[in-house]
């Protein structure tokens, strides 16, 4: 049988027929999610942050976490350079110049996580109140969602041989406590980061810009970036200087998700596909007086 | 046309070299060395780069090498080219043993492999939660799946060998395997072309949530489709290697028609491929990031070059007929497509420039330590079982 062209078309037309349709973006099939009613949240402003640090030291204290006295020349002291395994929370400095500003890191508390979309049998998840968890008991440690965060946020245990994810979750152990409270917002002495409902806080975030209009750069950073988060920044510098490079409102699952359901919805799809795989063999097996052919494929 | 598939016989490892073997046994050290002191000293991981080379070589570049018999399942059955029938089976173990032994990267990769069970049970105590919205979950149970879709497709080799052993059960049980495995086989081989079809796309997907900070050249819609695309040529062109090769070393024959068809239709994919690469960049109004000359751009057209040139030597009919031709061709395919996925998980993932990584030596030798695992399966299984087609014959030896 001669392996003409036309056959070969054919051959490669079906082949990729459930790859074409699995490529072709599927749009409308996800809808934007939006902020949760009872969302609370955070505020920071750079304005007000004087570097103390308190909340990186309540942080460790309100979740049990050791110091990390990795770096080098620091061995005598807590000095965690980043967000790490033993670091669920930091205050890093940006400086150019004269102008300096500090800025504090934490989980942003996503509208629509990366995180949550990427963890295969949900250690992560958007819980009570829009607050992202993660738990233990479902955590595989594959690490696809320090792959998918935009922020950088979870991190893995590297040290450990049997490794936990460690990121914050808004302080969720005090959740039972009267005046809830993350640690890090109870203690700051500047108010430099609050916490609060959402609504409030996104208020408030507005009124100061309106407010002082030449102290802020023109923006509430995550009122709407990647879709949004339920920590909210105000700065005096742009925030692509402090980290927040991202100038994008799509949210990061968005376009990975649109295809994955455009495809498997109802697994109507994969089946008909397996359907007719199923039968274009059967009738090639017929067709052409094959043998039944053990292990020949 | 029954099996013409024969043993090379002689003792299961008499053909391959010590090398080989110590290679093997310093890969399964370190494994165990891993586990012993976790990944942040084992391996050149960190928070930033938290995939490496295993992720990116083991796992996804393997299973992409594994796709032998995917790709001779397309050819062979659907397409109904019967003809090729003496190349399957060897692919079908290169897929079996290439698959096998991606699954044992992940194991050694994550961090708690001791819970991999929870994945298909999604979860426990608290069952059944799966989070259909990740790629990796897909990738996770289609790669499960397949691995025991490619064991049943090869098991045909094992029955054929058993049936005729002298201790009676297990022939009995052979015999009988063999005839429900035969009825089966159309449904396990439609299943052994929908997995892939659906786990090697997703591999691409999965990237698409690493998307802000994934480099223009790489970050598209289209990564599923250009992921099932490059993984289908990876395959045929592991199926001329190993053909070349086996005719080489084990002197059996090496089909050298079938073998330039096969690079005919990896050359028109490649084609295609490259051609939707491109009108997509430039659809994007990207082009202007392939000129850009940094390692971003660089390593784009290394990538598209090592694509191209095999198309383009793949095109002539009578160089076809040349077997190193086609040696060489494939492994260009092959470099192509590895370069492919190692820049899709690595070089265009940028979380930041306070991050690099590169594998530790141990980290190196685990991957070739498993590679060498694979080589000698692969020796093992063919010396003992029918799996190489025909006689040896010198005639058509290389
Ligand atoms: S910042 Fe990262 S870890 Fe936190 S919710 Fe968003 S995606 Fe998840
Ligand atoms: S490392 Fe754990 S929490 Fe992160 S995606 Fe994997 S299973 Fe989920
Ligand atoms: S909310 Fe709690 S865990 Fe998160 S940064 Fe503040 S103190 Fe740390």
């Amino acid at each position: 049988m001669a392996f003409d062209r036309r056959s070969l078309l054919k051959g490669m037309a079906g082949a990729s027929a459930a790859a074409v349709a699995s490529a072709s973006p599927v749009k409308a099939a996800r809808e934007r999610k939006t902020v949760p009613e009872d969302a609370r949240g955070m505020l920071y402003d750079t304005t007000l942050c004087i570097g103390c640090k308190a909340c990186v030291r309540a942080c460790k204290e309100a979740n049990n976490l050791p110091a990390d006295t990795s770096t080098p020349g620091m061995e005598n002291f807590d000095a965690p350079t980043d967000l790490n395994e033993y670091t669920k929370n930091i205050i890093k400095l940006y400086r150019e110049g004269d102008r300096r500003s500090y800025v504090k890191r934490q989980c942003m508390q996503c509208v629509d996580p990366a995180c949550v979309g990427a963890c295969m049998i949900g250690a992560f998840r958007k819980e009570k109140y829009g607050v992202i968890t993660w738990d233990k008991d479902r955590c595989i440690g594959c690490r696809y969602c320090q792959m998918a965060c935009p922020f950088n946020i979870p991190k893995f245990e590297w040290s450990s041989i049997n490794p936990d994810i460690v990121k914050c979750e808004y302080c969720r152990q005090r959740e039972g406590d009267k005046q809830w409270e993350p640690a890090c917002c109870e203690v700051c002495p500047r108010e430099a980061v609050i916490a609060g409902t959402y609504e409030e806080l996104l208020t408030e975030a507005r009124r100061r810009l309106e407010t002082y209009p030449d102290r802020y750069e023109p923006k509430i950073y995550g009122e709407k970036d990647l879709g949004g988060t339920q920590v909210l920044y105000l700065s005096h510098v742009p925030f692509e200087k402090l980290g927040f490079e991202f100038d994008s409102e799509e949210p990061v699952p968005e376009l990975q998700q649109t295809i994955q359901h455009g495809v498997y919805q109802g697994f109507i799809a994969p089946a008909a596909l397996y359907a007719m795989l199923g039968v274009v063999m059967w009738r090639n097996r017929k067709k052409s007086g094959l043998p039944e052919e053990g292990g020949e494929a | 046309m029954s099996s013409q598939a024969q043993p090379l016989g002689g003792p299961a490892l008499g053909k391959v070299s010590k090398w080989i073997l110590w290679l093997g046994i310093v890969g399964v050290v370190l494994i165990l060395w891993r586990f012993g002191v976790g990944l942040g000293r084992s391996t050149g991981l960190n928070d930033g780069y938290p995939w490496g080379l295993w992720i990116a070589f083991d796992v996804v570049t393997g299973t992409a090498l594994g796709c032998g018999g995917f790709a001779m399942a397309l050819l062979v059955y659907i397409f109904n080219k019967g003809k090729y029938h003496p190349l399957v089976r060897p692919a079908i173990l290169t897929s079996a043993l290439g698959y096998s032994l991606a699954g044992l990267a992940i194991a050694i990769d994550v961090g708690k492999p001791w819970f991999i069970w929870r994945i298909p049970l999604g979860g426990f105590p608290d069952m059944g939660k799966y989070n259909w919205n990740s790629a990796l979950l897909e990738v996770a149970l289609c790669v499960m799946a397949y691995v025991i879709v490619l064991w049943i497709e090869l098991s045909p080799a094992f029955f054929e060998k058993w049936k005729d052993s002298p201790k009676e059960g297990l022939a009995n049980f052979s015999k009988k395997a063999y005839g429900i495995v035969n009825k089966l086989l159309i449904w396990i081989i439609a299943l052994g072309v929908l997995l892939p079809t659906m786990h090697q796309s997703s591999l691409g997907s999965l990237m698409l949530l690493s998307g802000p900070r994934l480099h223009g050249l790489w970050n598209t819609p289209l990564l599923p489709l250009l992921f099932l695309m490059s993984c289908i040529v990876m395959g045929y062109a592991v199926v001329v290697m190993e053909a070349a090769l086996s005719s080489r070393f084990f002197g059996r024959p090496s089909h050298k028609t079938m073998l330039a068809d096969i690079g005919k239709v990896a050359a028109y994919i490649s084609w295609a491929y490259l051609v939707i690469r491109f009108v997509e960049l430039a659809l994007r109004g990207r082009l202007g990031l392939m000129f850009q000359f940094n390692v971003y751009s660089l390593m784009f057209w290394i990538e598209i070059v090592c694509f191209a040139v095999p198309a383009v030597m793949l095109m002539s009919a009578q160089k076809r007929q040349d077997l190193g031709h086609l040696f060489r061709a494939a492994m260009l395919l092959i470099v192509a497509g590895t370069l492919y996925r190692f820049d899709t998980y690595l070089v265009a993932f940028m979380p930041g420039e306070n991050f690099s990584y590169f594998p530790t030596v141990p980290e190196m030798f685990v991957t070739i330590g498993i590679v060498a695992i694979e080589i000698l399966l692969y020796v093992a299984l063919v010396t003992v079982f029918p799996i190489l087609a025909g006689r040896p014959t010198t005639a058509e030896a290389h």
